[in-house]
């Protein structure tokens, strides 16, 4: 009987770990439906494609019609946005951008991480009421705080400073990383927790080899989603920085008028400054969903 | 630890649960159970005062400001005026526009990429060589900082006179050899619609995710059986897949709406609010920016807010409705 049961195993098994999902995929039916989706995919990767082959064209060939796709490759672009030619350097705006979203993004784990736990492992009570008053401030919409917040750094001399964006990135991320945190730790098992105390764990010993395993992913996630919303905001830096503490977005904002032809410098541009969203975006691909649905959808 | 485990039996570990608890009571178990809230409430408090202070408090001063004359280049007439920038915000036919703008570029935006959203979910559900790939190339538009997707729809995809759209335009009509094609000036003919076309690249493939994590979180036995007992793929569609989306659908209509209602960066960017593409958050900035009066421009935030509550309100309850079905409550 058991040997039955085990060879039954052993056949299901052989055939490849797809064997083992819970749900069947839809059949994969006719290939025009692959081929149809490639075609989607194509069509909206389109653009990318061009800002990244058009940021190593020349300006000459980037403003040709029809686009002149076999054009050869220069770094001119990359240059004259790096300031070759007596522009404005990008770097004090990327490295504004850089503080601000790292720093806003710390910020927001050590105060999100805490809340998610007792919200989650050992809850408050009425935790679910707390949970979705964080998610109703997501909802308030950044032009209405706009006005009493220039006024508030007017008077308080932090007018330019890239400190008071790290605070507004924080209040900005934190519902968002408070949600995410919840629905991972939520996925901590508890009688493993409980199980540890009756042995005599401490907590730092419960945190690490019970609570850590599952927080860290979600950690991973959490900061990612984080950076890349601070790293594009734009309203709030336009709003309350200027030529001190702007970032990578307000410098791009300069580009808005054309001035002859550029193409190829603001394509340049555009990669340079999405290239980190870009990198921690794919990074965290998997937990997309989760963060943008604000944790609501895994 | 588990070394720890076989420790000396103490009185408390002789006890089975219930006659702990009944030990237990008559030591102050009201005033234990108020410590043990109180350190629970610990972890939270930071992130809960922060939040209020830095997310109720400026609004609350926007709405004191509202209610006032409140002109930075007029400072001597600064004070209460009841509700005449609300008078305002109703009455002037700028502003007006603006609030038809917002909610014209904001539906179409998230009805477009809602459809889109949906059918290339449902084509990425299917089995095909690749389907990771095109995944990822799906994705790609959404990892575009918003300010450089609007600057590359500006001057690289737009633009009349070498963009990609009217290039390809090019490319096509001389394919069957003629040398007219039609070359649209997009963003002075189209103003509205450029700026929604990017929006709509940009948000497909938020809805793309949310509708596919959707569809793979549908039981796949239901559609078996339901195949079995001989029912198309139309049919499966409408009366299986089509009812579990739904709150998917509402949840990425909903989040969309919250995030396109503040779309101001291609707006800024784009057309910087001229040929009538001005919404709100664009005009909130500008009369904050450019007019300085700052009595109006709160009375405009407040407005965008009460809207926003609006749409707010279905959102919570379908998230909420998602997350009771997560924690099985």
């Amino acid at each position: 009987m058991s040997t039955h049961t085990n060879s039954a195993v052993a056949a299901t098994s052989f055939k490849g770990p797809a064997r083992k999902k819970r749900r069947t995929p839809e059949q994969g039916g006719h290939p025009a439906w692959g081929i149809a989706a490639w075609a989607v995919g194509l069509l909206f990767v389109a653009p990318v494609l061009f800002m990244l082959l058009t940021s190593f064209h020349s300006e000459t060939d980037a403003s040709t019609n029809p686009p002149s796709v076999f054009a050869p490759l220069t770094l001119d672009g990359y240059r004259a946005f790096f300031g070759a030619g007596g522009g404005t350097t990008p770097w004090p705006p990327l490295i504004n951008s850089l503080t601000a979203s790292v720093l806003s993004t710390l910020l927001v784990l050590v105060l999100a991480v805490p809340a998610a736990y007792a919200l989650s492992i050992k809850p408050v009570s009425k935790w679910t009421d707390v949970l979705f008053f964080f998610l109703s401030t997501k909802f308030l919409p950044i032009v209405a705080g706009l006005l009493p917040l220039f006024l508030f750094a007017k008077n308080t001399g932090l007018l330019d400073n890239i400190n008071l964006l790290v605070l507004l990135y924080t209040s900005m991320n934190l519902p968002i990383a408070v949600w995410m945190m919840r629905s991972f730790l939520a996925e901590v098992p508890v009688e493993m927790m409980e199980a540890a105390q009756l042995d005599g764990a401490g907590l730092v010993t419960m945190l690490r080899s019970v609570v850590a395993p599952v927080a860290l992913p979600g950690i991973a996630a959490t900061s990612l989603i984080c950076f890349i919303f601070s790293w594009n905001e734009l309203l709030l830096a336009r709003t309350l920085t200027g030529t001190v503490a702007g970032t990578a977005p307000v410098f791009l904002t300069s580009f808005a008028t054309s001035q002859g032809l550029f193409l190829a410098q603001v394509c340049a541009a555009a990669v340079v400054i999405s290239l980190p969203v870009l990198v921690a975006g794919f990074a965290a691909q998997d937990k997309l969903v989760q963060g943008l649905s604000l944790g609501a959808v895994k | 630890m588990s070394t720890a485990a076989p420790a000396a039996p103490g009185p408390a570990s002789e006890l089975t649960p219930e006659q702990r608890t009944t030990y237990q009571r008559p030591q102050g178990q009201a005033a234990r159970d108020r410590r043990e809230a109180r350190r629970r409430r610990i972890p939270l408090l930071p992130a809960l005062i922060f939040t209020i202070a830095a997310t109720q408090l400026p609004f609350l001063a926007t709405i004191v400001i509202s209610f006032m004359d409140y002109r930075a280049l007029r400072p001597d007439q600064i004070g209460f005026t009841g509700l005449d920038n609300y008078v305002q915000v109703f009455t002037n036919p700028t502003i007006r526009n603006s609030v038809i703008t917002t909610i014209l570029l904001t539906a179409t935006v998230v009805l477009v990429s809602l459809v889109l959203g949906t059918a290339i979910a449902l084509l990425l559900d299917r089995k095909f060589l690749g389907r990771g790939a095109v995944r990822t190339m799906m994705i790609a538009p959404f990892l575009v900082v918003p300010v450089a997707a609007a600057l590359l729809w500006k001057h690289g995809i737009l633009n009349s006179g070498y963009g990609l759209v009217n290039g390809v335009l090019t490319w096509v009509w001389s394919l069957f050899g003629s040398d007219s094609p039609p070359q649209p000036v997009w963003l002075s003919d189209h103003p509205l619609l450029s700026i929604e076309m990017s929006l709509v690249w940009q948000w497909t493939p938020f809805m793309m995710l949310i509708l596919l994590a959707g569809l793979q979180s549908k039981p796949g036995d239901v559609v078996e059986a339901a195949r079995m007992d001989g029912a198309g793929s139309w049919q499966i569609f409408r009366y299986i897949t089509f009812p579990h989306l739904r709150r998917y659908l509402e949840l990425g209509g909903l989040l969309g709406s919250i995030y396109i209602v503040q779309a101001f960066d291609s707006v800024f960017i784009m057309t910087a609010g001229a040929l009538g593409t001005a919404n709100l958050p664009y005009t909130v900035y500008a009369t904050f920016f450019q007019q300085q009066d700052y009595g109006l421009a709160s009375a405009q935030g407040v407005v965008v807010v009460i809207g926003t509550i609006i749409i707010a309100t279905f959102a919570l309850r379908t998230v909420s409705s998602l997350f009771d079905e997560e924690t099985g409550r």
